[in-house]
């Protein structure tokens, strides 16, 4: 288990346990922490996941691949740290990442 | 008003669980017509994920989500249900014990004895962009879809987003506008190539201007739109003055006008209905897959094929109400299997 921390727009911090192998996204559902939707489930196939990665990790979680960037169009506010939270695998290398959520998903 | 459609049923939504409603009525000789927002059947399946894999339909290991799509459609082939695409039911009157009258926003009506609402997370609507007093401007000169060209002759036009619906209209009405700018987020587009690089040829000619960015304010008053602003990757800040804006950020799932229909909502989301035959608290009324709410709901496609079957049994008693309906099995039934078009098998 690694911790991951979620801060939304009015900066209330939750930290939550993420399971390796799982995604960012399924973390924030299954923790039923705000801010997320996933309206598509997790298929890379809607914006509803979309997160501000926090400037330290940036590097550690990478860049979104193209079809990623390509949803990413649909989502609001898109920042050169955003991702989409369904596309990140939980690793150990991630443990104690942050990301914010923003204000509105779609 | 146009001359109603008499039906047995009527289907709201076009997804799995609406297709298989189809099947277990049809077996039972009522007929149907689907209406749905979308402009192809399919739901979810076909908007959202169509390539993408389901590995819990029961005797079906995998399937891609337009596999199960078409399967269903070859399933209900000999039903002849009546498909209406790009309509969204708008009102849903009770005019008898049971009869109703459903409105779409295409002004097509239907009498139906039967109403299944298997509207999924709602209507697919399309998404609005997060640009603060956006609102009086929609319907006036920010526009989701363009329904007429005409109306954008000689206008000053903003189109928003890098897909192919934001492509394909800067391409059509870049002749007959005023003038016309396209606002992408980033250099890059998801449109087809062949769009792309015609955009950028009218670009390179001076007929569109393209500015890479995002917008986040409009100015205008009574519903009229002035000017756009634009914030730039760089951080630079730029107003475009256009009468219209059409945004395309591709499309949500909103409830939609089912809030409106009278029923008690669970959680504002979900339609109510007991677990015998999925029937609302409207008799001739039910609710099936995603969009309705029993304890122990779970929100699976084989749960809403379950719920239709059930559904199908109680809906014959309105549709036939002085009829015996005889439980069969499409293994041995060769009425059954007459109804399906296949050829009884020699026992």
């Amino acid at each position: 288990m690694v911790k991951i921390t979620f801060i939304d727009t009015a900066g209330t911090a939750r930290t939550v346990e993420g399971e390796v192998g799982s995604t960012v996204m399924e973390t924030a559902i299954k923790n039923g922490v705000p801010g997320i939707e996933a309206e598509c489930g997790g298929a890379c196939a809607c914006s509803t996941c979309h997160v501000y990665i926090e400037e330290a990790w940036r590097e550690k979680v990478g860049e979104p691949a193209p079809m990623e960037e390509d949803m990413l169009d649909f989502a609001f506010e898109v920042k050169p740290s955003s991702r989409l939270s369904c596309q990140i695998k939980v690793t150990e290398n991630l443990d104690g990442l942050t990301v914010r959520t923003p204000e509105r998903q779609a | 008003m146009s001359e109603p459609i008499k039906t047995d049923v009527v289907i709201i939504g076009a997804g799995p669980v609406g297709l298989f409603a189809v099947f277990e009525l049809g077996l039972l000789d009522m007929k149907c017509h689907l209406i749905d927002i979308l402009d192809k059947i399919g739901g979810q399946c076909a908007e959202l994920y169509p390539e993408k894999p389901i590995y819990d339909i029961p005797g079906v290991p995998y399937t891609s989500a337009q596999g199960l799509v078409d399967a269903l459609l070859l399933q209900i082939k000999n039903f002849n249900a009546q498909f209406h695409l790009s309509e969204m039911v708008e009102k849903v009157e009770k005019i008898g014990d049971p009869l109703f009258r459903i409105t779409t926003d295409q002004g097509k009506v239907f009498e139906c004895k039967v109403l299944v609402i298997a509207a999924g997370g709602g209507s697919f609507q399309p998404k609005r962009p997060p640009i603060p007093g956006i609102e009086p401007y929609e319907g006036n000169t920010v526009h989701y879809a363009v329904r007429k060209m005409e109306n954008f002759r000689d206008k000053r036009i903003l189109i928003v987003g890098g897909g192919d619906s934001a492509l394909d209209w800067t391409l059509n009405l870049q002749p007959l506008a005023k003038k016309l700018t396209l606002c992408h987020r980033r250099s890059e587009f998801r449109a087809a190539p062949a769009s792309v690089g015609k955009m950028m040829a009218l670009v390179d000619e001076g007929k569109v201007d393209l500015v890479v960015g995002q917008v986040t304010g409009l100015t205008g008053a009574d519903g009229k739109l002035e000017k756009a602003t634009i914030k730039k990757n760089d951080g630079a800040m730029a107003d475009v003055a256009c009468d219209a804006m059409l945004p395309f950020f591709g499309l949500t799932m909103k409830l939609g006008p089912v809030a409106d229909w009278g029923f008690e909502l669970k959680n504002n989301e979900y339609i109510p209905v007991d677990t015998e035959a999925f029937e609302t608290s409207v008799p001739g009324i039910f609710a099936i897959g995603d969009i309705n709410w029993y304890p122990g709901k779970l929100k699976l496609i084989l749960s809403g094929f379950h719920e239709g079957a059930l559904m199908a049994q109680k809906a014959y008693h309105y549709i036939y109400p002085d009829k015996r309906l005889v439980f069969q099995y499409t293994t041995s039934s060769t009425s059954l299997q007459r109804k399906l078009g296949v050829a009884p098998v020699p026992r």
